[in-house]
């Protein structure tokens, strides 16, 4: 699969974005931890969508906007990069995965244009408070144990970051936490405000969980579940919070018949 | 010179074996250890040693303060600079210092410190720091901005002691709607503000674009050279010579009767591995966004263990090399004329003991220094012309060329009650 790699200037900063595929606009966004660049993931979704994967500002090679902070700002800059873009300008069949991280940021965005989406998927969404258990804090533990525990199968780890993860891997999942920290330090992974505000989204809704997520408890993807009009919930056996990492094909199936679905 | 007298404050009587067991006391080690009938004991013995050292002949006394950890209770340097105010009559106060970015209010930090400039009759040096990693997680303060929030609160606190109020302050960090603090510093144009650090370049810079000394904590002897290199180069920048009154440094120096009991309690320096972050996990004293960006590699290999700590020696390493001294005042005074000679500080902060010292060996520590060290080493201060920022009245800072005085005779008669 071809990729290309744009860079857009939004809200002042420039902005690195993947794309690759044909058919309807698909804007996948990222965890806090970024991503590695080629993941088959990605280029199954490019085979049915037109797929648009940024790098979220101050991530992975985006410009840091020193100005950013919180969350809903960078939902802001993906609201404005969908009304720029030319795959994606004036059309209504915009749809977004948002993964971990990038779920919050999607679902976020779903709140601000109620009824513009065409369909949304979060996968191990954070974003909102857990009632019974935690958000994981990556605060309190190293790059690689964080991530770690993300996957459920220690060897998927090893597969896609190796045994032995490169420094140069650490320091951008370095520079991505501390970015993660100016936009999301406190409270730490939610939105206080987000549950109350889904409630009006239009758009139809699909959440998917990793069964072993240990990063953002299953039970905040019954939370969402719950909140959004128009959602259903699908747990993906032997996937911890990296679905798309653990369990690719599954997850693909999942976003194909989903966003393709009359 | 200024010598100064400084301890930790160790919280030494918890169960040492659940400390090691547990691997990492600073922020996590569970303060169901913390006993406070040995809190209530220690705290008391602290406050007596520093009235001992007044009474021995140091100029100062060196406070400072650090969150969840057994290496140092002191969690308010505040409160015991406030009892310092009132039970001691002629030595400076020094904080070294309040941990800036810390603080949600620093209008509260500046009433605070005017309070106890106030109360000490003038005796106030209100040094700031950015407080480390761990303490940012300590205080659920946000690492990524901690350098914009520390010289954010620099700013309004100097603007709190010198501008009359109100003012409002609508700041990237902080916002007030009244800045009209009714408690301000004695000392005019400001107290002095001195900036101690370890390892960042960023700080050595600012302290030398305000025109604060720089108190370098118990660096290496090449390191602390090129420590003052970097100052002085800034201040030719700035129009002004850097020199022995922007100097200080801080020498863990254990002096006893004898060299043998003197090296076995040094030892006690590398209690909690004597460095400021105790046992420190990695992780927890190098948040992401909190350490130099220059040296972000070294931190995130040290993070996972693929480097040792950027900022850490053995013992024996420091003791060759001068990072610890150890042993009797005959032994002592040549290796402190060393490094007076090689660094020329003005300002000396004797970091007398450590750990599971006894109170019986401090004691005898801070008695030695003040009948045998102090003397000596102000004579070699003389000889080489090592005049601190008082003897050489040197200006507040680059903004306040005034050298910091009370204001008016009578506070100063009425003060030490």
């Amino acid at each position: 699969m071809d990729w290309t790699t744009e860079t857009l200037a939004i809200a002042g900063s420039s902005m690195h974005v993947a794309r690759a595929g044909s058919g309807p606009p698909l804007l996948v966004l990222q965890h806090d931890t970024g991503t590695p660049p080629g993941l088959p993931f990605y280029d199954a979704l490019a085979r049915d969508f037109t797929v648009l994967r940024p790098a979220h500002p101050g991530y992975d090679g985006s410009d840091r906007p020193s100005w950013m902070r919180n969350v809903r700002d960078v939902a802001v800059v993906y609201q404005t990069l969908l009304a720029q873009h030319a795959a994606t300008r004036g059309r209504r069949d915009v749809s977004v995965v948002g993964l971990g991280f990038g779920g919050w940021i999607a679902a976020e965005m779903a709140t601000m244009a109620p009824a513009a989406l065409h369909r949304l998927v979060l996968v191990g969404a954070m974003g909102i408070k857990p009632e019974r258990g935690e958000i994981a804090d990556q605060a309190l533990v190293s790059y690689i144990d964080y991530v770690r525990l993300g996957f459920a199968d220690q060897a998927a780890y090893d597969r896609v970051f190796g045994a032995e993860t490169p420094t140069a891997q650490l320091e951008q999942w370095d520079l991505n936490r501390e970015m993660t920290f100016r936009i999301a330090w406190k409270p730490y992974m939610y939105n206080a405000s987000l549950p109350h505000l889904l409630g009006g989204v239009a758009t139809p809704t699909l959440i998917v969980w990793g069964r072993d997520d240990r990063v953002v408890p299953l039970e905040c993807g019954e939370r969402y579940a719950k909140a959004l009009p128009q959602a259903r919930l699908e747990v993906v056996e032997g996937a911890g919070h990296y679905v798309e990492m653990e369990q690719p094909e599954s997850l693909v199936k999942l976003v194909r018949a989903f966003v393709t679905a009359v | 010179m200024h010598l100064m007298y400084f301890t930790e404050q160790p919280m030494s009587a918890y169960p040492e074996q659940a400390g090691r067991d547990f691997g990492a006391t600073a922020l996590m080690f569970s303060n169901k250890h913390f006993d406070p009938a040995a809190g209530s004991r220690l705290y008391n013995e602290y406050l007596e040693h520093y009235r001992l050292a007044e009474s021995v002949g140091f100029d100062g006394i060196m406070l400072n303060e650090h969150h969840n950890a057994p290496f140092c209770m002191q969690a308010k340097c505040n409160v015991f600079a406030s009892i310092l105010a009132a039970t001691t009559k002629r030595v400076k106060i020094v904080l070294l210092g309040n941990p800036l970015p810390l603080a949600d209010n620093p209008v509260r930090l500046a009433e605070e410190l005017s309070m106890i400039d106030m109360v000490s009759g003038g005796r106030l040096v209100s040094g700031f720091v950015r407080g480390g990693g761990q303490e940012q997680l300590a205080t659920g303060v946000n690492p990524a901005y901690n350098r914009e929030r520390f010289e954010e609160a620099h700013a309004l606190i100097v603007k709190a002691w010198t501008q009359p109020g109100p003012f409002r302050w609508e700041g990237a960090h902080y916002q007030h709607r009244v800045v009209n603090p009714w408690a301000v510093p004695l000392q005019k144009p400001h107290p002095r503000v001195w900036i101690p650090g370890v390892l960042s370049k960023e700080t050595i810079i600012w302290a030398a674009q305000q025109r604060y000394p720089y108190i370098a904590l118990s660096t290496e002897i090449e390191a602390t050279k090129k420590i003052w290199q970097l100052y002085d180069q800034v201040a030719a920048e700035q129009g002004y010579a850097g020199g022995p009154e922007y100097r200080g440094y801080l020498q863990r120096c254990h002096i006893a009767e004898t060299e043998e009991k003197a090296q076995a309690n040094a030892r006690q320096f590398m209690w909690m591995q004597g460095e400021f972050t105790g046992l420190a996990h990695p992780v927890w004293s190098s948040p992401s966004g909190y350490f130099s960006p220059a040296m972000r590699k070294a931190f995130v290999e040290y993070a996972v263990g693929r480097r040792s700590n950027p900022r850490g020696a053995e013992f024996e390493d420091q003791l060759r090399n001068g990072q610890i001294l150890a042993g009797t005042p005959k032994t002592v005074i040549p290796r402190i004329r060393k490094l007076l000679e090689e660094t020329r500080p003005s300002i000396m902060g004797f970091w007398a003991s450590d750990g599971f010292v006894s109170a019986q060996d401090t004691r005898t520590c801070i008695r030695l220094l003040g009948e045998e060290v102090l003397p000596a080493v102000r004579e070699i201060g003389k000889e080489l012309g090592l005049w601190s920022p008082f003897e050489a009245n040197a200006p507040t800072s680059r903004a306040f060329p005034d050298p910091a005085r009370p204001a008016g005779q009578m506070a100063v008669a009425g003060a030490g009650v």
